[in-house]
């Protein structure tokens, strides 16, 4: 399956509701996939919008009416969302985003890239908030994260995105779907707004509260939930970490590009290994605090100008040298070519 | 201490003879909350609140019926209507009320927005809305100005009116002409029933009730689009007493925008 069709398809059994998006490559297969099969099978509601600004509104209407509610686009149309995320963010609404980016700044390219990393894990609209990013490395990741996004989203009341990049989406693999789930999650939503019954005050969804001193009560509390998902949501892979002397690092395509080059690596008798953080946020950073005593060195590699790079860096605090290689524009690096920068930049001392 | 309250013979007489529950005419509506108005004494926007949910409660719906409030003068209407509510973005209130209607069909549910909220920053979510036909009512407050943000040109802001963007009246020829989106709205094949009502004087504001609870009807039988524009005043910002800027409104703004209805169902047409 495709790495969309795969998400689409996960969308349909993990019991979504509601999916509102708009077309754009490379993830238009998305719309095209649910418009073909998911109202008939689960009775789910599946609407394109006219634009990316009122598809992420549905979704905040239709999340706030208690609803599993989803949308997917790439990086320009992830831009024009960004209001409603920040209004989503702050209501504390769950739902899923997917961001299946692409080569920018601006209209950009069609091919992959990894140029959304600080907007999907700094904030990106205005205000301060964050959003729960998961960063699948393949197909089979691209169906299981829409069952664990919907999941986390409805247990911290938060958005959570999915980032992946257009090749991801776009390359076919084997895949395991998991059963079709009951629609709708299984967590109680008292707060949505479904009419409001005698037998309860009227619920009310806002991300307005003129006075200061409850705007910082507010956001107290959204910092106290971040925090804790911090605690308790980090996820990575590791890989030949035990006798490592170098670690490779990367996110999603970048990630496999690494793990490639830790078995050639290997081969040619480095002892590399790799650490992929599957959350963006939160950022693994125990992990590279624990390790950055032990080894020589990090070489991150990522399809952009270096920017998770600087999570790297913030977390072994200047106890082990990083190193940085990337590509922009749609460019997938080679497994080569990133080890010979290693080559270059670790063992010959550039 | 002593408690004893002296009573004048006229409250006396009012008590014993006309405050009785046969002779009430008025009183709050259930579905008002207690809180206090934010808004400018003699404002139109307290009338209409006032007048949804009286309809909310003469027709017992108020467990069907979800709110989305905008941004701009209305912001807090969330406060006062007791019922669910989702406060939307700035011009995104058809949208947001789209994921609503499309996931619990079988509510009602109303936007309520003024004229910079649906007819210059949302007038995409607004037309698009109504081209598809959502069923939902969107009602519509036109003060030709910003009442929120404190009396900016609005699309709807007539010609030569004076603002604080068009401090010598607005000319057509730098920032175009007002925009009829209720007009516009009509024209288009999803729309149901859409209306221009005001609530300048009593009689209007009994025909923009009849105008409610009629858009209410039609949301239960699942017609479509219901848009009711109101001209309304905004007595603070035009500079004018509430009595001025009722007046203003009978003689300067009902002539620009015509009350009545811009299309009414085929089936109650004659
Ligand atoms: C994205 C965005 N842009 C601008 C504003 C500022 N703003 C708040 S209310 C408003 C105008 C509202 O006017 P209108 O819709 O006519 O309602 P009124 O206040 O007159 O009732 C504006 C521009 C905002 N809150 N959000
Ligand atoms: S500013 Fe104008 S529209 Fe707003 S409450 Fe006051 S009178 Fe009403």
């Amino acid at each position: 399956m495709k790495g969309n069709e795969a998400l689409a398809e996960a969308a349909i059994r993990a019991g979504c509701d509601a999916y509102f998006g708009y077309p754009i490559t490379p993830q238009s297969e998305v719309l095209e996939y649910l418009s073909r099969e998911a109202y008939n099978r689960t009775g789910m509601v599946v609407l394109q919008a006219e634009s990316e600004v009122a598809s992420i509104n549905m979704i905040y209407g239709a999340a706030g009416a208690g609803k599993r509610a989803m949308t997917s686009s790439s990086s320009p149309g992830i831009s024009l969302m960004q209001e409603g995320i920040s209004y989503i963010a702050a209501a504390e609404l769950p739902c899923l985003i997917v961001n299946v980016n692409r080569g920018g700044p601006g209209l950009g390219t069609i091919q992959p890239s990894q140029g959304d990393y600080f907007q999907a894990t700094k904030g990106g609209g205005h205000g301060d908030y964050k959003l729960i990013v998961l960063a699948p490395s393949s197909v089979q990741e691209m169906a299981d994260f829409v069952r664990l996004g919907f999941d986390l989203a409805d247990k911290y009341r938060n958005p959570v995105m999915i980032l992946a990049d257009g090749a991801i989406g776009q390359m076919m693999e084997k895949v395991e779907l998991f059963e079709q789930q009951p629609k709708g999650g299984t967590i109680p939503k008292p707060w949505a707004t479904t009419g409001k019954t005698k037998d309860r005050e009227r619920n009310i969804i806002t991300s307005l509260h003129i006075d200061p001193k409850i705007m910082e009560q507010i956001n107290l509390r959204l910092q106290a939930k971040y925090r804790e998902i911090e605690e308790k949501e980090v996820r990575y892979e590791s890989y030949m970490i035990d006798d490592a002397e170098y670690i490779l690092t990367g996110y999603g395509l970048g990630a496999r590009i690494c793990k490639k080059v830790v078995e050639i690596g290997r081969e040619k008798g480095y002892k590399l290994g790799l650490i992929r953080p599957i959350t963006l946020f939160p950022f693994p950073k125990k992990a590279y605090a624990d390790l950055a005593t032990k080894i020589k060195g990090i070489l991150d590699v990522e399809m952009n100008s270096g920017q998770m790079v600087e999570d790297v860096r913030l977390s072994v605090e200047g106890k082990v040298r990083v190193e940085f290689y990337g590509r922009m524009g749609g460019i997938i690096p080679t497994p080569e070519e990133v080890l010979e920068h290693f080559e270059k930049t670790f063992l010959k001392g550039e | 201490m002593d408690e004893t309250i002296v009573k004048t013979e006229e409250q006396e007489f009012l008590e014993e003879d006309i405050c009785v529950a046969e002779n009430l005419v008025y009183r709050k509506p259930k579905t008002l909350t207690d809180t206090d108005l934010h808004y400018c004494p003699g404002c139109g926007h307290g009338i209409v609140h006032r007048l949804l949910m009286e309809v909310i409660e003469e027709m017992d719906i108020q467990d069907k019926v979800i709110g989305v409030a905008p941004v701009g003068c209305a912001v807090f209407a969330y406060n006062y209507m007791d019922i669910d509510m989702q406060e939307a973005a700035h011009g995104r209130a058809t949208a947001v009320a789209t994921g609503i209607i499309r996931v619990l069909p079988d509510k009602l549910v109303f936007t309520y927005q003024g004229d910079g909220d649906l007819a210059a920053i949302g007038t995409a979510e607004t037309i698009h809305t109504c081209n598809r036909g959502e069923n939902i009512l969107i009602v519509f407050i036109n003060n030709a100005v910003y009442g929120m943000t404190s009396g900016q040109m609005a699309p709807t802001t007539l010609p030569g009116m004076k603002t604080t963007t068009t401090p010598f009246g607005r000319d057509v020829k730098i920032t175009g002409y007002p925009l009829k989106i209720t007009d516009l709205v009509a024209q288009l094949p999803g729309t149901y029933y859409v209306t221009r009502q005001a609530v300048n004087n009593a009689g209007n504001v009994r025909k923009a009730k009849k105008a409610i609870q009629k858009a209410f009807q039609y949301l239960q039988q699942k017609k479509g689009t219901c848009f009711i524009e109101i001209v309304s005043n905004c007595p603070s910002n035009w500079k004018m007493t509430p009595v001025e800027s009722n007046k203003f409104v009978e003689e300067v703004m009902l002539p620009f925008y015509p009350l009545g209805d811009l299309k009414v169902p085929k089936e109650v047409q004659k």
